[in-house]
C-alpha cells in the first residue's frame, strides 16, 4: 500500500523522478492560475455578473473578512499569502472527487514546503510591521527566559502544521483504501464526503493558524479601536465551494 | 524478524488507541463548553466557531501524531527495513 503519493512514480530518469505530487502540484497550481486568470479576465461592476465572478468575490470578501478578524488590521497585505494558502489546500483536496487523482498534500513534502514557507513569512510580515528590532524584541517578552521558548515554539508550530496536514489527508486516502478492501461498494463514498469536509476543515484550519501566527507576530502596540463586527456571511469556509 | 513484526504492530494499534483516547475526551470537553456558550451568546457566534476550530485543530494534531507514528510503525518500519535489507544481503 502506498503511504504518499512520492510512491506513484510517472517518468524517471537518472535521479530526476517525475512523481505524482510534482504532477498533481504543478497542475493543481496551472488550474488555479488559468481559471483565475480566466474569471477576472472580464470583471464587471454592473448587475448581471458571471456566477463566476461571484462565487469569486464571495471567496475573497469571506477571507478578508476572517483574516481581519483574527486580528490583523490590513487584511489586504495579508490576503495574497493567506489566500493561496487556503485556495491551494483546499482545491487540494477538493479535487479528490476525480477518479485517478492523489491530493498532493497527502505527502509530506508538500505540506513540509507549505509550513516552511509560512515559517518564513511570520517573521518577513513581522518585520516589515514592526521592523527588525520591534520583531526581535517580542521574542524576549515578557522576558528573557522565555527566549528558548519563543524559539522552539517557533520550530514546533512548524512541525505541527505540516504533520496536522499530512496526517489529515494522508488518514483520510488510507481510511478510503482500507475500506475499498473490506466494505468496496457504499461505504468509501460516505468516507471520501467526509475526507471533503475534514479537507475543507483542514484549509481553513491551516491558513486561519498562519494568519493566527502572522497577527501574533505583527501585532501592534498601539491600542486601535475595535474593529466594526463584520456583517453578512461569517460561518466556516464548509459551504464556500 | 517475528518478534519485530509482532511488537510493530501491536504497538501500532496501542498507540493510535491510547492516543486518541486522550484527544478524545478533550474535544468532547472543548465542544460542548463551545455549545454551552454559544447557546448563551448566540451574538459571538464567528468568534466562537474559529476558535474552537483552531482549538480543535491543536487538540487534534496530538492525536495526528499518534496515527502518524502508528503508520510509520505498520507501512514504513525502520527496524524492519533494517533487518530485511540484512536478511537480503545475507
Amino acid at each position: 500500500m502506498r503511504l504518499s503519493p512520492d510512491q506513484m512514480i510517472f517518468w524517471q530518469h537518472g535521479f530526476v523522478k517525475l512523481n505524482a505530487t510534482i504532477v498533481f502540484t504543478w497542475g493543481l497550481m496551472l488550474v488555479l492560475v488559468v481559471g483565475a486568470k480566466l474569471i477576472t479576465r472580464n470583471l464587471t461592476t454592473e448587475h448581471t455578473r458571471s456566477r463566476w465572478q461571484n462565487l469569486l468575490e464571495i471567496i475573497v470578501t469571506s477571507m478578508v473578512s476572517q483574516i481581519k478578524d483574527v486580528g490583523l488590521q490590513h487584511p489586504r497585505k495579508y490576503l495574497g499569502f493567506l489566500g493561496t494558502l487556503f485556495l491551494f489546500v483546499g482545491m487540494a483536496s477538493l479535487f479528490t472527487i476525480i477518479p485517478g487523482y492523489e491530493p498532493p498534500t497527502g505527502s509530506l513534502s508538500t505540506t513540509a514546503a507549505l509550513a516552511l514557507s509560512v515559517m518564513v513569512a511570520v517573521p518577513l510580515f513581522g518585520i516589515a510591521d514592526r521592523g527588525m528590532g520591534g520583531y526581535l524584541k517580542s521574542y524576549i517578552e515578557p522576558t528573557v527566559i522565555m527566549l528558548p521558548f519563543n524559539i522552539i515554539s517557533e520550530v514546533s508550530r512548524t512541525l505541527a502544521l505540516a504533520v496536522r496536514l499530512f496526517g489529515n489527508m494522508m488518514s483520510g486516502a488510507m481510511i478510503i483504501g482500507i475500506l475499498l478492501t473490506i466494505t468496496p461498494f457504499i461505504f468509501p463514498i460516505v468516507m471520501t464526503v467526509l475526507g471533503l469536509l475534514t479537507g475543507m476543515v483542514q484549509a481553513y484550519i491551516f491558513s486561519i493558524l498562519a494568519a493566527v501566527y502572522i497577527a501574533a507576530a505583527t501585532r501592534t502596540r498601539k491600542p486601535t479601536p475595535e474593529p466594526a463586527p463584520a456583517t453578512g456571511n461569517n460561518t466556516p469556509n464548509k459551504q464556500r465551494t | 524478524m517475528t518478534i519485530i513484526a509482532v511488537a510493530s504492530i501491536v504497538t501500532a494499534g496501542i498507540t493510535t488507541g491510547f492516543g486518541t483516547m486522550g484527544p478524545a475526551l478533550a474535544e468532547g470537553r472543548a465542544v460542548s463548553t463551545a455549545l454551552t456558550s454559544l447557546a448563551q451568546q448566540p451574538d459571538a457566534s464567528p468568534t466562537i466557531t474559529r476558535t474552537l476550530f483552531v482549538g480543535l485543530a491543536m487538540i487534534e494534531s496530538t492525536a495526528i501524531y499518534c496515527f502518524v507514528v502508528s503508520m510509520i510503525l505498520i507501512f514504513a518500519n525502520p527496524f524492519w527495513n533494517h533487518v530485511i535489507a540484512e536478511t537480503v544481503t545475507k
